[in-house]
């Protein structure tokens, strides 16, 4: 149990760190989806690594293999993967739409922008 | 022999209505094939749900690759219970939302939105089928981003935000859910939730396994809203067109309290979340937060729909509290109020749909004189805050009920005091309602005296109905309601 053995396990809570550090605090709104990306690629790695086995081959039965990987982690992060390419998409696409509905992707400016329409009330604003 | 393929139906069906609809994109087949889809979709629920409650659990083999290989549904009357409830809601808002998202809706927009309604649909009844750790979190991301596009499909620019901040907030809790899962892969070897209850008691006490309680607690509860993880909430519901409004606050957060009580006594096992640890006690902290601070913010709301949604809040704390409580009696008040609450939640979010619709808005400023102008609506709003508060005669009241006398059967009688106490509280906010409805002039350029179209009209005076009658005659609720309970409890000891 040192630090090497775990090498994978460390750099998985490291980017978890820093993929929700940079979520809560960055106002942008573009590097918030950058950390929710680092964050989810996190998991990946805690998946992926434990499958690897030191010598091991792929799961096909043949003489002189013993030692196998297993495949399933690989596949389950592919699904991983592709939700989290639809979510960042979809978030992407919400950034643009905020964009054209407030003039920015600034956290604090939008909801500033917002405290000011509560406070002076204007008839329903289209979303764009 | 359909009848066997059921389980698989069931999230079939919305699955493949969600392409064809994509597919016609005309505003009106669309929604003809919504419609349909969601009453095949509440037929098979309720089939699944009197199978279960008959013969027990079902056991479905995707594909035919027998379980724990392959992918297993799995569903029994607890889950056939949420089903049914996912499933009536839906039926309830298909006919709603034709008229419903007409003024909030782009026209050229609607087959997106009764697509997107389909794949909410059917990644929520997937994550009560399935049997398989990791389905769920797939599911869980199918009905969430689903929900991302219908909430920012709302008329105020302010609904973008919302979503965007739901899918930020949603998100971080599906991952933190899919951490805990892959630390039970690691730790059993199995992805099938049965297998690995069975598995899990030889690593029980393993740190991993602790981390993935954790992870999955943390990581559902922001997905359930659970206080102090609720701050998507009350802006999602305040600015999804109404229709979605209503939907979600009777199902997605819902569905999510189902999915923890089946990892904290199905599959970690009553033993090792609550005998073992401090799980109980904080759970029903969090609780007793939700019942009082959300309520009291509710108090200070000037706008019907965020009202509603803090409420929301504040009526999961109940839920959660019966699960705290670590019994049979407190599941079932649980699952009691699980329904009892999405039928009152959900019938007022229809009426006030409507009201938002003739009064273009749902301030208490728009709202003024509304006994005056929209009399009935007016009136089913107040039943259904009475049922909120939990008068006798409402759902609100069966439930609360039964949560009261779980927490006298554990000794707990300050419980007692607090549920009382919280429901004071809920009639200051239904009272902020009463006086602006009835003992305010109407605003100038207020709607001629009327009520809204009928197809809005009908499924909210129907939910605000069954609120009555389910509080007038809970034979049928309490009964399946404890057969839930009892599925719950037992189905980790109970063999399998």
């Amino acid at each position: 149990m040192t630090l090497a053995s775990h090498f994978s396990y460390w750099t998985t809570i490291l980017l978890l760190m820093v993929g929700l550090f940079i979520v809560i605090a960055r106002d942008n709104l573009i590097k918030k989806l950058i950390g929710l990306g680092i964050f989810q690629t996190a998991v990946y790695l805690l998946y992926i690594a434990p499958g690897k086995l030191i010598g091991g081959v792929a799961p096909i039965v043949g003489s002189g293999f013993a030692v196998y990987s297993n495949p399933l982690p690989h596949v389950l992060i592919l699904t991983a993967i592709v939700v989290g390419v639809a979510t960042l998409a979809l978030g992407l696409a919400l950034v643009v739409r905020i964009k054209e509905a407030y003039g920015s992707i600034d956290e604090d400016e939008i909801l500033a922008i917002d405290a000011q329409d509560d406070a002076s009330p204007t008839p329903d604003h289209e979303g764009g | 022999m359909l009848t066997q393929h059921f389980p698989a139906l069931l999230v079939v069906v919305p699955l493949i209505a969600a392409p064809l609809i994509v597919l016609v994109r005309r505003s009106l087949p669309s929604w003809i094939i919504a419609l349909l889809a969601t009453a095949a979709t509440f037929g098979i629920a309720l089939s699944l749900l009197d199978r279960t409650l008959a013969e027990g659990t079902l056991s479905y083999a995707m594909g035919s690759w027998a379980p724990p290989l392959g992918i297993e549904y799995r569903i029994d009357a607890a889950g056939a219970f949420v089903a049914v409830i996912v499933a009536a809601m839906g039926l309830i808002v298909m006919p709603y939302s034709r008229v419903g998202i007409a003024a909030e809706v782009r026209n050229e927009e609607h087959y997106l939105y009764y697509a997107l309604m389909m794949l909410c649909l059917a990644g929520l009844l997937g994550i009560l089928v399935t049997g398989d750790a990791f389905n769920v979190f797939v599911f869980l991301e199918v009905s969430s981003l689903a929900t991302y596009v219908l909430i920012a499909m709302g008329r105020d620019r302010r609904a973008l935000m919302a979503a965007y901040q739901y899918l930020l907030m949603g998100t971080i809790g599906a991952t933190l859910y899919v951490v805990g899962v892959g630390l039970l892969y690691l730790e059993t070897g199995t992805l099938n939730l049965a297998d690995m209850a069975t598995r899990l008691p030889m690593a029980s006490d393993s740190r991993a396994v602790l981390a993935a309680l954790a992870f999955i607690t943390v990581g559902i509860s922001l997905k359930i809203a659970l206080f102090p993880l609720h701050l998507w909430l009350p802006n999602a519901y305040a600015y999804a067109p109404s229709p979605v409004s209503a939907f979600l606050a009777a199902t997605a957060t819902k569905v999510s309290i189902y999915v923890l009580m089946r990892y904290f006594f199905s599959i970690f096992g009553e033993s090792a979340v609550f005998d073992a640890r401090a799980t109980g006690a904080i759970l029903l902290g969090l609780s007793l937060a939700a019942m009082f601070i959300p309520a009291i913010v509710a108090i200070f709301q000037h706008d019907m729909k965020r009202l509603l949604a803090y409420s929301s809040v504040s009526q999961i704390g109940y839920i959660t509290l019966g699960i705290s409580m670590d019994s049979v009696d407190g599941l079932m008040a649980s699952a009691m109020h699980l329904f009892n609450h999405a039928l009152t939640k959900g019938g007022l979010f229809l009426v006030l749909g409507g009201v938002v619709l003739r009064c273009r808005g749902a301030s208490f400023d728009r709202l003024a004189g509304l006994g005056q102008t929209m009399p009935v609506a007016a009136f089913a709003m107040v039943v259904g805050g009475l049922s909120l508060i939990g008068v006798p005669g409402t759902a609100g009241f069966i439930s609360k009920w039964y949560l009261v006398s779980a927490a006298i059967h554990l000794g707990q009688w300050w419980l007692v005091g607090a549920v009382l106490a919280s429901s004071l509280l809920a009639v200051i906010y239904v009272w902020r309602f009463v006086e602006v409805a009835y003992f305010r002039a109407p605003p100038a350029d207020h709607p001629p005296p009327g009520e809204a179209p009928l197809s809005m009209f009908v499924p909210a005076l129907l939910m605000i109905g069954g609120c009555v009658y389910f509080g007038l005659d809970a034979t049928w609720s309490s009964e399946v309601a404890t057969r839930v309970a009892e599925v719950l409890m037992n189905s980790r000891s109970g063999g399998q």
